[in-house]
């Protein structure tokens, strides 16, 4: 599905990514787990993108999507769940769900049903994003990335600073969605919420890969956990 | 006679003004809400619009109302064409830096300038109106226990002055419609708002960007079109709509769109009423200091908000 070849990326000159391999396939849930600057957003926002791919190749389906201008690879099916929400703050509910729908022309269908998944946002939908509380812009997030029917969804610590319960929500949806055929790559720093949902695991250190592991192994072996986030 | 006449009359002359001036600082406020250009050049933008406006209604020197309906329709689309390709040539060339633009813009400023020079010439040439009639204005008074009407001498208005208030009212209208109603409109908003997170939605930004700087642009001439049978069009004339658009758009808040429309009918009102009973000089210096005031005590602006 999702693969990423020697890709080396960063910010301007400063080169952060070097030579990572990564592969994400549909139905399959693959976490990126890293210290804190190991480059995991990078990953995401060179997928994206966002940033300079200065070396290496990403497909998607075999297609070449790194030489893709930003705006086309949304279109091609990926969608981006960034660290902090990054929701379009003064559009309401419904327009940022909308700026969702005219990605890939998704019908209306597509919104009900993501809706379906989120009914809170149903009684909502006048209201601008940036009223609403961290769970709920969070499922407006995930809500808006749902309506472009992405064949691979990129999320980038999407349960930081939210209640319990809302952290169950958005879990059962990261599931629902594997369990439907999207290829899930996951950013997130609590180890055990990702343990218990991820089909495999891959490290990276200082932008490079580390070990890439079923995520039942190392719910048996924790050093290699510690080995790579430990202080 | 009474003061009251001469502060309609002067509020009528402030209109003209404010309505000409909230059509140039909202495709001002859009270029900058949007790509967050400052354009230096958007004064002569309006200034083509004028001498565009000329050039039609000399070409088809039919009845003055025929040429100036097909500058409106001209002039905001040739001015919008060149502001497109200037975008594409020059403003996406250096990736939209927000210093840099300055500076090419001010390179525009004189670029444009200097060939409306040579190919205009250094005359300021009118536009006639496609109708002026004389309006005499009403007014009333307490007199033997009613109100009278009666129509003082010399105050009057022409249909139209009157004809440009509502004109450029309905363009504002449309302005907004678009935003807030259109597929184009929500995507230029999500665009201003979150570039990033635009692109990531699949939102092709640069073109976004030139279609803005192109509609910010045919706002201006179509502003222009609409003055010029009043004001004559002249290669200079792009200064003043420049200062003052920068002024109703620190007023009402970088980027605010409503904010703009009120700061113009401030700044217009203002101007008319202070140009009339004072003078035009003393108007613009009081028009300043409103935005040092502004500056000082709410930098955002009226209706701004605060930028992270």
């Amino acid at each position: 599905m999702l693969e990423l070849q020697g890709v080396g990326s960063g910010y301007g000159r400063a080169q952060v990514l070097r030579d990572l391999d990564l592969r994400v396939d549909a139905g399959e849930i693959l976490c990126l787990l890293g210290r804190n600057g190991a480059g995991k957003t990078t990953v995401m926002q060179t997928i994206m993108g966002l940033l300079l791919l200065m070396t290496g190749r990403i497909t998607l389906d075999g297609a070449d999507i790194g030489a893709l201008p930003a705006h086309m690879i949304p279109r091609a099916g990926i969608g981006y769940i960034p660290q902090g929400r990054r929701l379009f703050p003064g559009l309401t509910v419904a327009q940022n769900l909308a700026v969702g729908m005219q990605t890939r022309n998704s019908p209306p269908e597509v919104l009900d049903e993501v809706l379906a998944l989120f009914p809170r946002l149903r009684e909502r939908m006048g209201q601008r994003a940036q009223t609403l509380s961290g769970g709920e812009q969070q499922m407006l997030a995930t809500a808006r990335a749902l309506c472009l029917r992405p064949k691979v969804l990129l999320l980038d610590e999407p349960t930081e600073g939210l209640q319990p319960s809302m952290i169950e929500a958005i879990r059962e949806v990261i599931v629902e969605m594997r369990d439907r055929g999207v290829a899930v790559l996951l950013v997130e720093q609590r180890i055990d919420a990702v343990l218990s949902i991820a089909d495999r695991v891959a490290f990276i250190e200082n932008g490079r890969n580390g070990e890439t592991l079923p995520a039942a192994a190392l719910q048996a072996d924790r050093a290699i956990v510690d080995r790579y986030v430990g202080v | 006679m009474e003061l009251g006449p001469y502060i309609l009359l002067a509020s009528i002359e402030g209109s003209v003004t404010a309505a000409v001036l909230a059509l140039t600082a909202v495709g001002l406020s859009l270029v900058f809400g949007v790509m967050r250009v400052v354009n230096i050049a958007h004064g002569e933008f309006f200034m083509l619009g004028a001498v565009i406006a000329w050039f039609v209604a000399q070409a088809l020197g039919a009845h003055p109302a025929v040429g100036f309906a097909a500058a409106l329709i001209v002039a905001p689309l040739v001015v919008g064409a060149i502001a497109v390709a200037a975008d594409v040539t020059i403003l996406k060339r250096i990736d939209y830096d927000p210093e840099r633009t300055i500076v090419a813009t001010i390179g525009l400023l004189y670029i444009i300038q200097q060939l409306t020079l040579m190919g205009y010439g250094p005359d300021a040439r009118p536009v006639e109106a496609p109708f002026n009639s004389r309006l005499a204005i009403p007014w009333w008074e307490w007199k033997d226990g009613a109100l009278q009407m009666y129509w003082p001498w010399g105050l009057a208005t022409t249909s139209y002055k009157l004809a440009v208030i509502g004109a450029a009212a309905l363009v504002l209208l449309g302005v907004w419609a678009f935003m807030t109603h259109t597929r184009a409109g929500l995507l230029m908003r999500a665009t201003q708002q979150d570039r990033e997170m635009a692109l990531a939605f699949g939102i092709p930004v640069e073109r976004v960007y030139a279609l803005v700087f192109g509609i910010g642009a045919g706002l201006a001439a179509l502003a222009a079109v609409l003055i010029v049978p009043i004001s004559q069009a002249h290669y200079l004339m792009g200064a003043d709509p420049l200062l003052l658009s920068f002024i109703v758009v620190i007023i009402g808040g970088l980027g605010s769109l409503p904010g703009t429309v009120v700061a113009a009918i401030l700044i217009g009102l203002s101007d008319g009423i202070v140009s009339v009973f004072f003078s035009p000089t003393l108007a613009k210096i009081l028009a300043t200091l409103l935005v040092a005031l502004v500056l000082v005590f709410r930098p955002g602006g009226l209706f701004g908000t605060r930028q992270a």
